[in-house]
């Protein structure tokens, strides 16, 4: 017994262990609730173009010597309103049209980049995250717009709801249901950005899609599906944090692997659910 | 150049009214539609110089073939596309000011039933306008919602998921919200389409008893039996008004024909015009049929 709790609280002796949890707890948060958006709209591709957006950011302020995280946030908020606006008058289809966005936007970050001839590790933590290197200005940053979704979410779920299931209806009654649709998109940005220090823009998607996806098997409302996504994104995130910690392995990957898993357990647990009940009647017949 | 390759409002030219114009002048119309021509840019007008009434308490079933712009009316009376001529009002203001007194039930397509959200949430949604960001619902929001569920039925299943209901008892969610909205003005755009007789002469009885209440219904629907029958009032629609007036007076073969065309099937030619004619896919000669028999069936 004593060995599990040394197990769990050994590696909080240090403080950069435990920033890395603080940043894990305000991106399972934010990540499981627009991810519940994410996953139940079919905006896993939007996610993924957001996320890699940040690139273009990234890399210019990096050149610029500005602040990279605001660069991600300016690219990533650009990015969404052009997903927006693809969206709502696109002559090509919308995933062509995200496709296009996304890779142009990753190039404009690949091509700033090999002007630079030194290897930049700063850089490489955003491409596949660092949580042990989250520093306070980090949490910081990330507190206030993990904030900013949580108060928008908090006054406009109800809005949000309907314009989600039923547009036409938001419009008639005069819920500007476009521009919650922008909003929506805003708010992916916003937790793409929250997360690519600890986790990285080449998986932070992840962390959207998985926790929000293993909710939608045990909850069929949006809110519950918030809140199982939530427990199922910290479980992985320390999970993923200590399997990292005491492997030597990269935290990132560890934890979306973990939270892969629990998603496996998931769908095993509830596919088996249906034929249980199917059962007894089946024997009743006979 | 005709009219209908136009899109220059200035271009235009309006049609002479052929219609059966009713004289409302002297009741409270819930919907007064005047001259309104809407339709999607690049494209000519869906609908063309479309005058409609509705007066206070009465059910008006709007008729026409997939196409002939029932949809495009519901969307530019509401003002969820911009009209490019006429005016619309309800209860004498602009519909802009009278959203609070309307409810809108879509056609069911245009909901996302796989969304997580219940049947008591949906239903609640209609309760939207009473509703300050941060505020949980009133006691009264809840008996509202709970009192609409009832009504049409549904309180058994009023935490399930949206998708995991029948056709029918989609609609009737619709319908739900529609009426615990406590709009006075209904706008239902085909809320039978695809069920079967049963499931329809439940959600018609519904509507009588709103009807009976004093609201004002405006319902898009292929059944003309149902209009026949329930409707104080009909209006066939192809791109312009065909007629309009009392369903006894204008639901005869020879507006039929005109309204629906070639989709017009003539089965069965008994006396009252609900059983003598069925839209869908007819051929011609079951229109010189129904034109040849076509009179209009007893008040």
């Amino acid at each position: 017994m004593a060995d599990v709790v040394g197990w769990l609280l050994d590696p909080y002796e240090f403080e950069f262990m435990r920033r890395a949890l603080l940043a894990l707890l305000i991106v399972s948060v934010v990540g499981a609730i627009v991810g519940a958006f994410v996953v139940n709209k079919g905006l896993a591709f939007s996610g993924d173009a957001l996320a890699h957006s940040t690139l273009a950011g990234v890399a210019v302020a990096f050149v610029a010597g500005g602040n990279v995280t605001l660069g991600a946030l300016i690219a990533a908020v650009l990015t969404a309103l052009g997903v927006g606006f693809t969206r709502a008058r696109a002559r090509v289809s919308y995933d062509t049209a995200i496709g296009i966005l996304f890779v142009a936007m990753f190039s404009i970050g690949i091509l700033v980049l090999s002007r630079r001839t030194s290897y930049t590790p700063d850089l490489f933590s955003f491409v596949f995250g660092n949580i042990l290197g989250v520093s306070r200005a980090d949490l910081v940053g990330a507190s206030i717009l993990a904030l900013a979704v949580l108060v928008f979410v908090g006054a406009f779920y109800r809005e949000l709801l309907l314009v989600a299931y039923d547009p036409a209806v938001a419009s008639a009654m005069g819920v500007p249901a476009r521009a919650f649709e922008y909003a929506v998109l805003v708010m992916i940005a916003f937790a793409v950005v929250i997360a690519i220090k600890a986790i990285g823009i080449v998986l932070v998607n992840a962390m959207l899609i998985i926790p929000a996806a293993t909710a939608g098997m045990f909850a069929h409302r949006l809110g519950p599906i918030m809140v199982y996504g939530m427990a199922f994104a910290l479980v992985a995130s320390i999970v993923g944090l200590h399997l990292s910690y005491y492997a030597g392995v990269a935290a990132s990957p560890a934890i979306v692997l973990t939270a892969s898993a629990i998603f496996a357990v998931a769908v095993l647990l509830t596919s088996r659910r249906r034929p249980l009940e199917v059962r007894p009647r089946l024997e009743a017949v006979e | 150049m005709t009219s209908l390759s136009a899109p220059h409002i200035g271009e235009l030219h309006v049609p002479a009214r052929e219609g059966l114009a009713p004289e409302h002048a002297h009741r409270e119309l819930a919907l007064r539609v005047r001259d309104l021509w809407a339709g999607y840019p690049g494209r000519p007008p869906a609908i063309e110089g479309v005058d409609i009434d509705v007066p206070a308490g009465e059910m008006v079933g709007l008729v026409g073939p997939n196409g002939a712009g029932k949809s495009t009316l519901f969307k530019s009376i509401l003002g969820l596309i911009t009209p490019m001529r006429g005016t619309v009002e309800a209860f004498g203001r602009p519909v802009r000011e009278a959203r609070d007194d309307i409810a809108y039930m879509p056609q069911v397509e245009e909901v996302d039933w796989d969304f997580p959200v219940s049947v008591l949430e949906v239903v609640l949604m209609g309760r939207y306008h009473r509703l300050r960001p941060f505020r949980r619902w009133s006691r009264d929001d809840r008996t509202q919602s709970l009192e609409a569920l009832e009504r049409v039925g549904l309180t058994e299943v009023a935490g399930r998921q949206v998708g995991q209901l029948s056709g029918g008892q989609r609609r009737r969610v619709l319908m739900a919200r529609s009426i615990a909205r406590g709009a006075r003005l209904l706008l239902l755009d085909e809320p039978f389409a695809g069920l079967d007789a049963a499931v329809q002469h439940d959600l018609i009885r519904i509507l009588d008893d709103l009807a009976r209440e004093g609201r004002s219904i405006l319902i898009a629907t292929h059944d003309l039996s149902c209009v026949a029958n329930s409707c104080d009032e009909a209006v066939c629609l192809n791109r312009r008004v065909i007629a309009a007036g009392p369903p006894s007076q204008v639901l005869t073969a020879e507006v039929l024909t005109e309204t629906f065309r070639s989709h017009l099937l003539a089965v069965g030619l008994a006396p009252a015009a609900s059983g003598a004619l069925v839209p869908g896919t007819g051929a011609g000669a079951g229109v010189a049929d129904a034109r040849r028999n076509g009179e209009p069936p007893p008040a």
